[in-house]
């Protein structure tokens, strides 16, 4: 027989009884997923990137189904933060989950605005600045991939609402060196990093033969990009051992998420996956729970970057 | 206790049996009583390709008709049209196989509590459930009349049996290889007007439902039309699916019909914007 597992983790000063979360942008703000499994039975709600007013997004197709992912070209639609946090944050609280709120935005100052606001509400968890969405209008305004542009969200966000609720920079994987950015934001006030968000990607659809999707590229998500999270989590706990990641990217099972949290994840965000399976995060979670304890793990917290251990003194 | 997918549940079903109609698949599953909470217009999200399989996403299927007190217990009918690789896979799949769906998804169609005049409208296997709607509708006492179109003959869908609840049933090709040349747009203010129809019911390509939604447009008719649009999850996490509608202030919202859908009010779709980003948001 196997002991229970003490799955609790933590990022920055927030706790959460288990580390498995649902991805920013793939549970909505919780209430499709509420008929499946008690929100409050996982570590938290990671809520869709919000923006300071509402957005309808980009046109359709949106979506593109790719051998073992997807590509998404949503845009950030969704209600802008005034109506989120009047209805969505309270009905989530309203249900005991923990809530993890994702803001995005287009310049430095609508971040700064974003946290403020967050401010006025008592309850939220934590705080993921999506620095990293290639969805927006322009390419250019990726900040995730400029390094300074990178330092000067964070730093703004850290001036408005640090030290009262952690700080998750969500970094972008399309970047040539991701433990200098990660160090650049943790520099600028970042208590946390969520990686990864989606991968760039494009598909051309053969019979118009014009790029499918209405935004022409999209975010790649899935099986198919899950070395590149385990990859980018890895190189950036060597780099970073002491900043905890709240890991993401193509987890579908409790053995793809303890691969992420072997390779130094705190946390593991399921996203992609609950398209397929509306289950799945509660899946993972208790498989991940059997997995830790058939490896003799006492704790979660045991097997966060164990995979590092040679490298170690 | 959640508004939104209330009654979908996901479940491992058996299918009963997979037989060749035509151009498609009829396929029974034995869904239990997931058949209660079943109305016309919902639809199914099935997973597909087994368990190693590289496509990861759920393939969404109008559920045809259901029927509670079959041989099987509680069943639901599907009507697959072979054409991608989740659709092909699943109409590979010989009885007894067992499946992971979910369901019941999406909105119904909206059932009147008077006897009217219904008009059913069903583009290719978008007839499908149109058959179970027509019973629906008969047994509260409405007048059914039915067109179906399809670019050949083979993929019109209509069963012997489905034929028993419709008053009047009218089928045009595109090639003329079965019933009347032509689009079931083709006479259809004649036959709104003749007929005296309250409200159409339409399901098929979305080329279709806009053309009848302008042909209607002056008129007092209801359309109620069942969208298709490519989707990811089917329960309105993903965002994909959405379709522009018109809200009551004039304004514009992108609505995901997998929960505010399939069924939708033809009148309140902004067509000339689908595919397309509408005005700057309110």
């Amino acid at each position: 027989m196997n002991l229970p597992v003490d799955m609790s983790t933590t990022l920055g000063s927030a706790w959460f009884p288990t580390p498995i979360f649902t991805a920013s942008g793939c549970a909505s703000s919780g209430k499709e997923l509420a008929q499946f499994f008690p929100l409050n039975h996982i570590g938290a709600v990671v809520t869709k990137s919000v923006m300071s007013k509402p957005r309808h997004g980009r046109p359709t197709p949106r979506m593109a189904e790719t051998p073992s992912g997807m590509l998404n070209s949503i845009g950030l639609q969704g209600p802008g933060i005034d109506s989120f946090l009047a209805h969505d944050v309270p009905w989530l609280l309203n249900q005991k989950s923990r809530v993890i709120v994702s803001i995005a935005g287009e310049t430095v100052e609508e971040y700064s605005t974003l946290a403020r606001k967050l401010r006025s509400v008592s309850g939220i968890s934590a705080v993921e600045v999506n620095i990293s969405c290639p969805n927006v209008e322009n390419r250019g305004l990726v900040f995730a991939c400029d390094p300074d542009a990178s330092r000067r969200v964070i730093d703004g966000v850290r001036k408005t609402i640090g030290g009262e609720i952690p700080i998750i920079a969500k970094l972008s994987p399309d970047v040539t060196d991701l433990p200098s950015i990660a160090r650049g934001v943790v520099d600028a006030g970042a208590d946390c990093l969520a990686l990864i968000n989606t991968v760039l990607g494009m598909v051309i659809n053969i019979d118009s033969m014009k790029p499918h999707l209405g935004g022409k590229t999209g975010g790649l998500s899935g099986p198919a990009i899950k070395p590149i999270a385990v990859r980018a989590i890895y190189q950036v706990h060597a780099a970073l051992p002491k900043v905890p990641i709240l890991g993401m990217g193509g987890v579908a099972s409790g053995r793809d998420a303890l691969e992420l949290i072997l390779a130094g994840a705190s946390g593991v965000s399921v996203g992609t996956a609950s398209f397929g399976n509306p289950n799945a995060i509660i899946q993972i979670q208790n498989e991940l729970r059997e997995l830790l304890a058939a490896r003799g793990f006492a704790t979660l917290q045991q097997a966060i970057g164990f995979a590092h251990r040679e490298e170690m003194p | 206790m959640a508004a939104i997918n209330k009654n979908a549940i996901q479940q491992i079903v058996t299918i009963v049996s997979n037989k060749r109609v035509g151009a498609y698949h009829q396929i029974l599953l034995n869904v239990g009583d997931i058949v209660k909470n079943c109305r016309p217009g919902n639809f199914v999200a099935i997973n597909v390709g087994g368990e190693n399989s590289r496509m990861i996403l759920r393939r969404a299927f109008a559920i045809s008709r259901v029927s509670e007190n079959s041989q099987y217990g509680g069943t639901m009918e599907l009507i697959v049209a072979p054409h991608g690789s989740g659709s092909k896979w699943l109409c590979a799949q010989a009885e007894g196989t067992e499946i992971d769906i979910v369901a019941p998804l999406g909105t119904a169609f909206g059932i009147p509590t008077e006897p009217i005049n219904a008009l059913l409208i069903g583009g290719g296997y978008g007839s499908a459930p149109l058959f179970g709607l027509a019973d629906v509708l008969k047994n509260r006492g409405c007048k059914v009349d039915m067109l179906l179109g399809a670019s050949i003959g083979l993929k019109i869908y209509a069963p012997m049996e489905g034929k028993r609840s419709v008053n009047s049933l009218k089928i045009y090709t595109e090639d003329g290889s079965m019933g009347e040349h032509g689009r079931v747009t083709e006479n259809l203010l004649e036959i709104v007007r003749d007929r005296n129809i309250d409200v159409i019911y339409s399901c098929g390509p979305m080329a279709m439902l806009s053309a009848i939604t302008a042909l209607v447009a002056d008129t007092d008719v209801i359309h109620q039309c069942a969208v298709e649009e490519s989707m990811a999850c089917g329960i309105g996490i993903c965002m994909t699916c959405v379709l522009p509608v018109r809200n009551e202030d004039g304004s514009t919202s992108m609505l995901r019909t997998c929960i505010d859908g399939p069924v939708m009010d033809g009148a309140t779709v902004r067509w000339d914007l689908v595919g397309k980003v509408p005005e700057v948001a309110p």
